[in-house]
């Protein structure tokens, strides 16, 4: 069965369309990206995906389970993880803490009142930094990571819920250039193993077209075209709508959001 | 009842309402540009009553007739706004990217200056200000007698309303000032002085309270109760009229002026209870407000406890301690087990509200509800069931437990300042109840002839006995700090989206620990109850919520045993410097303002942090 699927999505904000009938799919272990200038409304159909929003109308559609309406709670139960666009993690938690919060809360004892929080799923959440690559600072305050370093613990927190949907807005806003493509293979490399579909946002097109197996692409709230990253590279609306500069998909470094520009 | 009746009491309900909103409308204002709630601005109000009561009779003297005496009370607003002007200058200028708690605190601390200052300053009679020539005489209306000077006070509000609006359309003030409410950093960003903007805006704000203030001296005589009464009332003014808002607290001044002269017929003495009450609803309803934007408030100012490395002598300290403790009885005396006691039990209260502030982030300004249930449910249950303690005790835990988990239902709902004023009001309620409900609760006299039972009666077993329950209470929330549990409200502090996405349901976990952090205060507050022999509504007041406050503030918020060394230093502190000087509260709101300013992590953190940086 499909992992994702979502139907129609629309909302508006004020009169303003921020998504029009947004309409896509996304099979296990498959890695999507949803990529459009800024403010075409990729932050609203991903928070609508992640139960931060609620769309007018449309579905949202996980294993055939209707979760339009579920909150980011239920979602998580149900097995979707998020990043966020600026990372969001325990400021106050080691690092191994992190992951040891998502465990308690995956095997539901967040309000066990007696047995120590750190001595609880430790093993696993070692386990869990190890993937990631940040075991050595577990016992490390999370206030003290770099923000890469920070980005990779939120990668582990949101795969501590076993999600068979990963959604990661921006997943290498404010990293260094050779960090984001560590991140991204890493990410691909769980994904594919454990079959988890990864729907994911981006600005960097070295990432998109380095990483998406498709790509779906939004202008002013609906999407003008899908498919693989070779073909969106070649699709001559896409480059004049999105990026308003016929050489930008070729020179990602150069990209600036063309707002004023208008779709054909 | 007719309806001319009806009438004079419509007309009361809108000259309260007025005098409500000239107060309310200053605070909102402030609150708007500054985002800062000033506790003080009760205190302005008080100093305006007391300013007009002194000057304007002394003007009338020089030469009687109305246009010296609204010159008085004019020239009292404006030496008022200048008091604002200070304040903003040496106080809140400084402390405008503080934590709110700290905000509150601070100017909590001026209103315990101010209160000193007042006394030192007036006298501690109270002045009855002289009536306004040319309205001496009542009206008559629809047949009954009423006080002509109520119908200029009626005429008051909308005036100034009026005015008020005029300025913040029609001058480039009011412009800075409705950007600055609207979008604080966007004002930041056009390169207006700010300074100029806030001290201004201070400036207004203090002069408002000082002209609401004023105005009343024909009506009531300038007291030294005045500021803390009506900074309670301005807060639901300008909460349920939206933060910020001045047609909202216009429109909340009415409802809640009316509403009072009307509850008066319907609850003879509930009137505190009623307005509180439509607080609680409209909050319920609209947690903004009427007009109040959610996006105004920012929850970003978490401070609290961190993880820190587990030490494997923790378990021996605290054996040392407990048994050092133990042992004070075959040093101490009478008197000194007696304040031992009073320690280890404000101990205990402030340890349960760091379960809230520094476990949860949830800035409760109304512990001493719970305190207060405590001890008035032991209390109660002494007194009418003639139970003995092992069983009042219990029962006043639970009346505590049950009065955190109705109101938690409402304020976990809730966010930063709205959070901290609808648990103030929730502990205004309580408060009003136990002093108006003088059958049952013996009213503004309390409960007398709460003792122990025979086995505890001597000070060296209640002592023993307090020190048994307070450690094991403590101990078993610092399970409960170190627990899931106590993760899971400090990872909703940390990052309410990542928790969200984590699954942790915030609301239920806020709600059980308010209710935890309640049933632990009841604990204390009955506690107290028997080691005084009685109680009082003051157990219920806002001083005793801000003295939990303040021992957190001391010890330092982000540590476990803060609150614990607190509860010493200030009790210690207030045990040996309030005999010698009457200036007990100036001292200990300098006091506070200067933590706020210097050591904001408090004794233990400012101790843990000097010892990191040695290391």
């Amino acid at each position: 069965m499909t992992l994702l699927s979502v139907q129609d999505l629309s909302k508006s904000f004020g009169g303003v369309a921020a998504a029009r009938d947004v309409s896509f799919m996304l099979e296990r272990g498959e890695m999507l990206a949803i990529i459009g200038p800024n403010g075409a409304g990729k932050s609203t159909v991903f928070n609508m995906v992640g139960g931060q929003l609620r769309p007018d109308h449309g579905a949202v559609l996980l294993d055939g389970q209707n979760i339009t309406l579920a909150s980011p709670q239920k979602r998580f139960r149900l097995g979707v993880g998020r990043t966020f666009q600026v990372a969001q993690t325990f400021l106050s938690m080691s690092v191994a803490e992190n992951v040891q919060m998502a465990l308690v809360s995956h095997n539901r004892k967040s309000t066990a009142l007696w047995a120590p929080a750190r001595m609880r799923y430790h093993e696993e959440a070692l386990a869990l930094l190890e993937q990631v690559g940040m075991a050595e600072s577990a016992d490390h305050p999370c206030s003290a990571l770099a923000y890469g370093d920070v980005k990779r613990v939120e990668l582990a927190i949101a795969l501590a819920g076993r999600p068979k949907l990963l959604l990661m807005d921006e997943p290498t806003a404010g990293m260094a250039t050779r960090e984001r493509a560590a991140l991204m293979d890493l990410t691909a490399e769980i994904a594919d193993a454990k079959g988890i579909g990864v729907l994911f946002t981006e600005h960097d097109m070295d990432v998109v077209f380095g990483h998406a197996e498709r790509v779906i692409v939004l202008v002013r709230g609906r999407i003008i075209a899908t498919g693989s990253p070779e073909e969106i590279r070649q699709i001559e609306e896409v480059r004049r709508a999105y990026l308003g500069d016929d050489h930008a998909l070729e020179k990602p470094k150069g990209v600036s959001p063309a707002e004023g520009v208008s779709p054909a | 009842m007719d309806l001319s009746f009806l009438a004079i009491q419509a007309l009361n309900g809108l000259s309260s309402a007025s005098s409500l909103f000239i107060t309310a409308c200053g605070l909102t204002l402030v609150f708007g540009v500054t985002r800062i709630v000033n506790f003080a601005h009760g205190s302005l109000y008080m100093i305006g009553a007391y300013t007009a009561a002194t000057l304007v009779p002394r003007l009338l003297e020089l030469s009687f007739g109305p246009a010296t005496f609204w010159a008085g009370i004019l020239a009292s607003a404006i030496i008022v706004g200048l008091i604002g002007v200070l304040i903003e200058v040496l106080l809140l200028r400084r402390i405008y990217g503080a934590p709110e708690l700290f905000q509150l605190l601070a100017t909590f601390g001026v209103v315990l200056v101010v209160q000193d200052l007042t006394i030192l300053i007036f006298g501690p009679e109270d002045i009855l200000g002289p009536r306004a020539p040319g309205l001496r005489a009542p009206v008559e209306i629809l047949g009954r007698r009423f006080p002509s000077y109520e119908l200029v006070l009626i005429a008051a509000g909308p005036i100034v309303l009026a005015l008020v609006w005029l300025l913040l359309r029609k001058t480039r003030f009011g412009v800075l000032v409705r950007a600055a409410t609207q979008d604080r950093e966007m004002i930041a960003a056009l390169g207006v002085n700010q300074a100029l903007l806030f001290t201004g805006t201070l400036f207004l704000g203090a002069f408002l309270a000082g002209l609401g203030g004023a105005l009343q001296i024909p009506r009531v005589s300038a007291n030294a109760g005045m500021d803390l009464s009506i900074i309670a009332e301005a807060f639901v003014v300008t909460v349920v009229g939206g933060m910020g808002s001045v047609p909202g607290a216009f429109l909340a001044a009415l409802i809640i002026g009316e509403l009072q002269a009307f509850g008066i017929l319907i609850f003879p003495k509930s009137t505190l209870v009623v307005v509180f009450l439509l607080m609680a609803v409209v909050l319920a309803v609209r947690p903004y407000g009427f007009f109040g934007r959610p996006e105004v408030i920012g929850g970003t100012h978490a401070v609290g406890i961190s993880s820190q490395k587990h030490s494997p002598f923790a378990p021996l300290t605290i054996l040392a301690v407990v048994g050092t403790l133990a042992s004070l009885p075959l040093i101490g005396d009478a008197y000194v087990l007696k304040v031992a006691t009073e320690i280890l039990i404000f101990a205990l209260f402030a340890f349960s509200l760091q379960l809230l502030i520094g476990v949860s982030g949830v800035v409760s300004f109304g512990h001493a509800a719970f305190f207060g249930l405590g001890a008035y449910g032991a209390a109660l249950a002494v007194k009418w069931f003639a139970l003995p303690m092992e069983a009042a005790l219990p029962a006043g835990l639970f009346l505590a437990a049950v009065g955190a988990l109705i109101i938690g239902a409402f304020v976990v709902r809730l966010s930063g300042i709205y959070l901290a004023m609808m648990t103030l009001a929730a502990a205004q309620i309580i408060f009003a109840v136990a002093f108006q409900w003088v059958d049952v609760t013996g009213g503004d006299n309390g409960i007398v002839g709460v003792w122990p039972s025979a086995w505890a009666s001597r000070q060296v077993s209640y002592y023993l006995f307090t020190l048994a329950v307070t450690a094991v209470t403590v101990l078993l929330l610092m399970r409960i700090i170190n627990a899931p549990f106590g993760y899971s409200l400090r990872a909703a502090r940390d990052s309410e989206a990542r928790a969200e996405a984590i699954g942790l349901k915030i609301r239920q976990h806020r709600w059980l620990a308010f209710t935890i952090s309640g049933a632990a205060a009841g604990l204390a507050g009955g506690i107290y109850a028997f080691s005084r022999g009685s109680v009082d509504p003051t157990l219920l007041g806002i001083p005793t919520s801000v003295d939990a406050l303040t021992m957190l503030l001391i010890g330092g918020i982000q540590t476990v045993t803060g609150p614990l060394v607190g509860a010493g230093v200030l009790h210690v502190l207030r045990d040996q410097i309030m005999p010698l000087t009457s200036l007990w509260r100036l001292l200990l709101g300098l006091s506070i303002i200067a933590i706020v300013l210097i050591f904001p992590r408090g004794l233990v953190g400012t101790v843990r942090t000097w010892r990191e940086e040695q290391a």
